[in-house]
Parts: C-alpha cells; sequence; structure tokens
C-alpha cells in the first residue's frame, strides 16, 4: 500500500497543479486539491469533520500527562495555597476551611515586599542588560567579519552551562583574594575598588571590608545580574541575529544609498524592524530570570539575605526549609501571577498575529 | 557569491582594506572573547594547580611545574562518576521521551483541521513559560503519594538492576531504592519538557507540504501511516535539534531534583546535585570545584561543541 501512496505522491508532485492551501484554507480550498472529484470531496469533508477525533490519539496523551503536570499541579497548588498545611502533618482539603489568610499573611510579611521588590529589579535589569549586550553583540557579529561561527560559539557558549556550573564558576570569580575580577581591578591599579563582591562589602583597606547597609545600590543583586548577563547575552545575541538576518538586503543598500552614516542606519532602519525579536527575546529572558533560584541557591543556600532574596528563593525557603507548605503555595500563587502578566500579552499578540 | 561576499556588500564594507573601523571591531570582538571565556579558562588553570600554587598565583595564569596538578580532577571524577551516571540515566530516557511526545503533540495539533485547535495550542505553549515554583509543592506532595518502586514491583525490581554475565552469573548493577526517584524525575522532565518540544516540532510541521500529506491521506492512508511514513521520517532533523537542546535543559536542571531525589543526595543524587554539594563545603578547595564543574559541565560542553549549529537552532526556535 505505501508504494501506492508514494506514487501518487509523485504524480501529484510532478503535476504540480494543486494550488498550495495556506493555513487559513477552508474545506472549500481541500476540496480542490482533491481535484474537484464531487465523490471524493465529500468524503474528504466528512474526513475533515472527524479531524479532531482522528488527530487525538496524537495530542491527547501529551496533553494529559502535561496537563496534568502543569495545570493540574498549579490548581494543586492554589488549593494548598487556601489551607494552612504546615509542619509534618499531612494537608486536609476541607472546602469550608479554605481561606486567603497566607495571602494575608504575605502582605503583610515586610520579607514578601523585599523579595518581591528583587524580584522585579532583577526581572528589569537582567532582560534589559541582556536585551541591550545582545544586540551588542548581534550586530558587532553580523558585521561581515572573519570566522562568524567561531565567535559566535564562543558568546553561545555560557548558555549550554547549568546555573549550578556558573554558579561555581562565578563564586570563584568573585572570590576576595583570589578571584579574577579582584585580580583584574588590582591589576589595573584600582585596588580599592575590590570588593567582597557576594556579601555586598567594600573593602576599605586600613578599615577592612564594610557591609553596605543599606543597600541602596543592590551591589549584590548586580553581581548576580553580570554573572548572569554573561550567561544569558548569547541567547540574546542568537535571537537578534536571526532578526537581523531576516531583514532584507536592499533595506542596508538603500540606506548607504542615501549617505546614511553606520549609527543612522541602525538606529533609522534596523531597529524598528527588530521589535519581534526584542519581545521573543524578552519574554524568554523574564522566565529565566524567576527560575534564577538555582543560581542564587548554589551561591547563597536558601536564604540569600534581604539584599538578594527573591519570591522564588523565599518560596522555596518557607515551603523546603520551614515546612510552611501553605504559605510557600501563596508566594508561588503570586510568582504564577507575574509570570503570567509578562507571558498573556506576549501569546495573545502572537494569536492575534496568527503565529501561534 | 559566497555568503561573505555577500554581507560584505550588505554592511557596506570592504574585507580586505585595512581599516581603522574593523581594527577596532576585531579588537572589540576579541576583548568579548576573553571575557565569555575568562571564566572558563582561570576555572580550568585553578583546576590544574596544587592549593599552595592557586593561592599564590593570579587565577588565569597556567600552574608552573611544580605546582601543576592532576588531583583536583582525580577527587571530582571519584565524586561526581556515580552522580554523572544517574544523570545520564535520567537525561536519555526523559529527553527521547519528551522529543516523541512533542513530535506526536504537533503532529496532531498542525496537520489537522478543526475547532478549537488553537486553545490547546495555546495551552502547550503556555507551559513552557509557568515558573516552576509554581508546582514544586504539589510535585513533592505527588512522589511522597505514589510509590513508584512497589507499583513496578510485579513488572521490574528496580532495587536490583543486575545482568548477566557468562563467567560471573548475575551481577547487580546497582541497588537502591532511590533508583524509584530518578524514574520519578524522568516523567516529571518528560511531562514538562512537553511544551517546549511541541512548539519546536510544530514550527518545523508548519512548513511541511501539505499537499503532500493530503495526497497520502486520499489514498487512503490513516493519520498513523502518514506519521510513520512520511512526518517521522522528514522530522530526523528536528528531532536533532529537539533532543540537543533538551539533553541540555534536563541534564542542568537541579531544581526538580531538589524536590524529588529524597533529601537530596545519596545514591540517586544527579550530576548538579552531586556538584553542589562538592562545592557547597566550608573548606575552599577552588581547584576541587572547579574540577568538579567541568566534570560536571562535561556532557553539555561536548554536545554544543559537537552540535553547537544545533543547539542554536533550537536556541533561536524556542522563542
Amino acid at each position: 500500500m505505501s508504494t501506492h501512496i508514494l506514487k501518487r505522491l509523485l504524480d501529484r508532485l510532478r503535476d504540480g497543479g494543486s494550488p498550495v492551501r495556506t493555513d487559513g484554507g477552508t474545506a472549500a480550498a481541500g476540496s480542490e486539491t482533491a481535484g474537484g472529484d464531487s465523490d471524493l470531496g465529500s468524503a474528504l469533508s466528512s474526513l475533515r469533520e472527524s479531524d479532531a477525533v482522528r488527530s487525538a490519539p496524537f495530542w491527547l496523551p501529551p496533553f494529559l500527562l502535561m496537563g496534568f503536570f502543569v495545570y493540574g499541579a498549579i490548581s494543586w497548588n492554589i488549593v494548598i495555597s487556601l489551607t494552612d498545611f504546615g509542619g509534618l502533618t499531612l494537608p486536609t482539603y476541607d472546602p469550608s476551611t479554605f481561606d486567603l489568610e497566607m495571602y494575608r499573611r504575605a502582605f503583610s510579611d515586610g520579607q514578601f515586599w523585599i523579595a518581591t521588590r528583587n524580584t522585579f529589579v532583577l526581572l528589569i535589569s537582567f532582560t534589559g542588560l541582556s536585551l541591550a549586550g545582545g544586540l551588542g553583540l548581534a550586530i558587532l557579529v553580523d558585521r561581515g567579519i572573519r570566522f562568524e561561527n567561531w565567535f559566535r560559539t564562543v558568546y553561545l557558549l555560557p548558555f549550554s552551562l547549568s546555573f549550578v556550573v556558573t554558579a561555581v564558576f562565578w563564586r570563584w570569580m568573585y572570590n576576595f583574594d583570589s578571584g579574577l575580577i579582584n585580580a583584574f581591578l588590582r591589576g589595573i591599579g584600582l585596588d580599592f575598588v575590590a570588593s567582597k563582591w557576594l556579601t555586598g562589602s567594600i573593602d576599605t583597606g586600613a578599615l577592612g571590608a564594610i557591609p553596605l547597609v543599606p543597600d541602596t545600590f543592590y551591589f549584590k543583586l548586580f553581581a548576580v545580574i553580570f554573572a548572569l548577563l554573561w550567561q544569558f547575552s548569547g541567547y540574546a545575541m542568537v535571537v537578534y541575529l536571526a532578526g537581523l538576518r531576516a531583514i532584507p538586503n536592499d533595506q542596508y543598500e538603500a540606506a548607504r544609498v542615501d549617505g546614511a552614516s553606520i549609527l543612522r542606519m541602525y538606529r533609522r532602519v534596523i531597529l524598528p524592524q527588530l521589535r519581534a525579536s526584542t519581545v521573543s527575546a524578552a519574554v524568554v529572558l523574564m522566565v529565566f530570570a524567576l527560575k534564577a533560584f538555582d543560581f542564587l541557591y548554589v551561591l547563597f543556600g536558601s536564604n540569600p539575605g534581604p539584599t538578594a532574596d527573591i519570591l522564588s528563593t523565599m518560596m522555596y525557603r518557607q515551603a523546603f526549609s520551614a515546612n510552611e507548605w501553605a504559605y510557600g503555595s501563596a508566594i508561588a500563587v503570586v510568582l504564577f501571577v507575574v509570570a503570567l502578566t509578562v507571558v498573556a500579552p506576549y501569546l495573545y499578540g502572537e494569536y492575534r498575529r496568527g503565529e501561534l | 557569491m559566497s555568503v561573505r561576499d555577500d554581507l560584505a556588500e550588505r554592511v557596506g564594507v570592504d574585507l580586505e582594506a585595512v581599516d581603522p573601523l574593523r581594527v577596532a571591531l576585531y579588537a572589540t570582538l576579541v576583548g568579548l572573547v576573553a571575557f565569555y571565556l575568562s571564566p572558563l579558562e582561570s576555572g580550568l588553570m585553578t583546576a590544574l594547580k596544587t592549593e599552595a600554587e592557586f593561592a599564590t598565583s593570579p587565577p588565569f595564569v597556567p600552574p608552573t611545574v611544580e605546582g601543576f596538578t592532576l588531583e583536583p580532577f582525580g577527587v571530582a571524577i571519584d565524586t561526581l562518576s556515580s552522580a554523572i551516571l544517574n544523570s545520564i540515566m535520567l537525561a536519555v530516557p526523559a529527553t527521547v521521551l519528551s522529543a516523541l511526545f512533542g513530535s506526536f503533540a504537533a503532529y496532531g495539533l498542525t496537520n489537522f483541521e478543526w475547532r478549537g485547535q488553537l486553545g490547546v495550542v495555546a495551552l502547550f505553549i503556555a507551559g513552557i513559560f509557568i515558573p516552576y515554583q509554581a508546582v514544586l509543592i504539589p510535585l513533592s506532595r505527588l512522589w511522597a503519594i505514589v510509590d513508584t518502586q512497589s507499583l513496578l514491583a510485579p513488572v521490574l525490581d528496580i532495587t536490583v538492576f543486575s545482568a548477566q554475565v557468562p563467567v560471573l552469573g548475575t551481577v547487580e548493577l546497582a541497588t537502591h531504592p532511590h533508583y524509584a526517584s530518578i524514574i520519578n524525575l524522568i516523567i516529571t522532565h518528560t511531562a514538562y519538557g512537553i511544551p517546549i518540544t511541541t512548539l519546536l516540532f510544530r514550527g518545523y510541521y508548519k512548513k511541511l507540504s501539505t499537499e503532500m500529506l493530503e495526497a497520502a491521506r486520499l489514498d487512503g492512508a490513516g493519520a498513523f501511516t502518514v506519521y510513520r511514513r512520511i512526518v517521522l521520517p522528514l522530522s530526523m532533523p528536528m528531532f536533532a535539534v529537539t533532543l540537543i537542546y533538551q539533553f541540555t535543559q534536563v541534564w542542568n536542571d537541579l531544581l526538580f531534583a531538589l524536590i524529588i531525589i529524597p533529601s537530596g543526595s545519596g545514591p540517586a543524587a544527579v550530576a548538579t546535585i552531586a556538584l553542589n554539594e562538592l562545592t557547597g563545603g566550608i573548606i575552599q578547595t577552588f581547584n576541587t570545584q572547579m574540577a568538579g564543574a567541568f566534570v560536571a559541565a562535561l556532557p553539555t560542553l561536548l554536545v554544543y561543541v559537537l552540535f553547537g549549529d544545533k543547539f542554536a537552532k533550537g536556541v533561536a526556535g524556542g522563542t
């Protein structure tokens, strides 16, 4: 039977007569493909009606598995956040006792607001800096250089490493006595800048290290962001590079004929067209920022302290160190809502543009 | 016309001319290479030094003859080898399963037409973006309730992985009840990998010729035959991309392993957990820590160096 199919297939390809059906194709367009044979056409349309049924064996099992773990677990988490599940006892799910106590507790918890603030500082500065860095890299790499592949491979390399490995490397980089950052600063005569980066304290020489409290400059958090920038700017570069390559050559040509300077060309012609790349890279980077837990956990354990605590570390600490399960669930729901406010508009936009 | 000429023309630069701007460009690029490689380079140099040596010499300088040692790598390999084996046992099945499921789902959601399809697609894609913190507590509850070991007992005794060796008789490859938690971890990673693998395959299947599938269908080929005879063979390049991307994701995960493997350590620990424990000690033997980081990262580094272009494709497609 299969050889028969292939033969028909080849015939069809040789004909080249059948119109290409687009995504928005309807049953009418489909019956054209069928070659106008009315019997076939009606058979086809009835088949088409059962497409939902015929496709189900393929998408339904993965959907159930994924749906159970993603949406089932999120719903379960929301239910737990309404209980007062804590300690070593088992949770009881009695709807009559459900309340919003854990959310009230979160909103009146100073630690929660500090973690929320840090989460947004991390989210916005990490995403912004990675996009800027990635765009810079992409423009440099796109300038028709030699060994382009080689450069690109090196810049993307840190992205293939795990947060754990990155954290181990950067703990060493930031080491006060023998880390590379301070060695570099001392090497160029900037001894006074050398700091205990990961404790958020600055070395004053004679007086020793003084901790920066209050940490108005997010010293510790920016040490983390800088390391994450090292890991993720290559990712933004790859996305921007794809965007740059999609811009037709004649636009570069036109800008050059107009005598536009390189800077002006990028600002006026190229950047406006990278909007889609920016949006998709930003969404993914924000999601990574929300997942930066692994990195902070390796560097600081489950309590990074008030200057680097984010919602995901706080959630883990409350749930898995303090056994405050319901409270941890409530914080997780807040985190989920933050992620949703980033992702929902993006997905809706994709849907509107028909790219879903 | 080569790609390079094409590019050169498009950005309006003559590649052969020596021009200060080009020199500055290459200087910047090389400086950036130094920035991106310096943690790895100084890490590698440190891993090759004795403790006395790395305390006194700058981190990026290669070790002297007296200060050179392979001992840190020896310690790291000894400590991490069983965890690396566990990670392989985890990452290979989880990667293959989620790629297969992703391919099925993408086929069912791309090459058919029915109402409500986009809604299901949206649910799949939204699954990529959820912060895992939102499912951690339910996951830990779930795997506390489900006893994988007893469930599997009738078909497979996972506490004893054994093999028949001709001369020696039955050889136990591994014995520990914690291997049940690796199976739990495989199922978990498979489930959370499905959204991204579905997205990657869907992007690819959208470009498949509709006529071709239509023709096969008109000839009476069922959905399964079309998948097996046409779609699956054509998906091989995408399988490569997806497997490579997903392998690094599963290998690099720490969070799920922390939650699902009881007590976080023990014989079932995966590479990320073992590395965290190796490096989390109070005694700062940085040379061993760096060696450990390289050993734990070796599989993903190898995959990246060997299949960098496919990895980049997965990355760009995953947006």
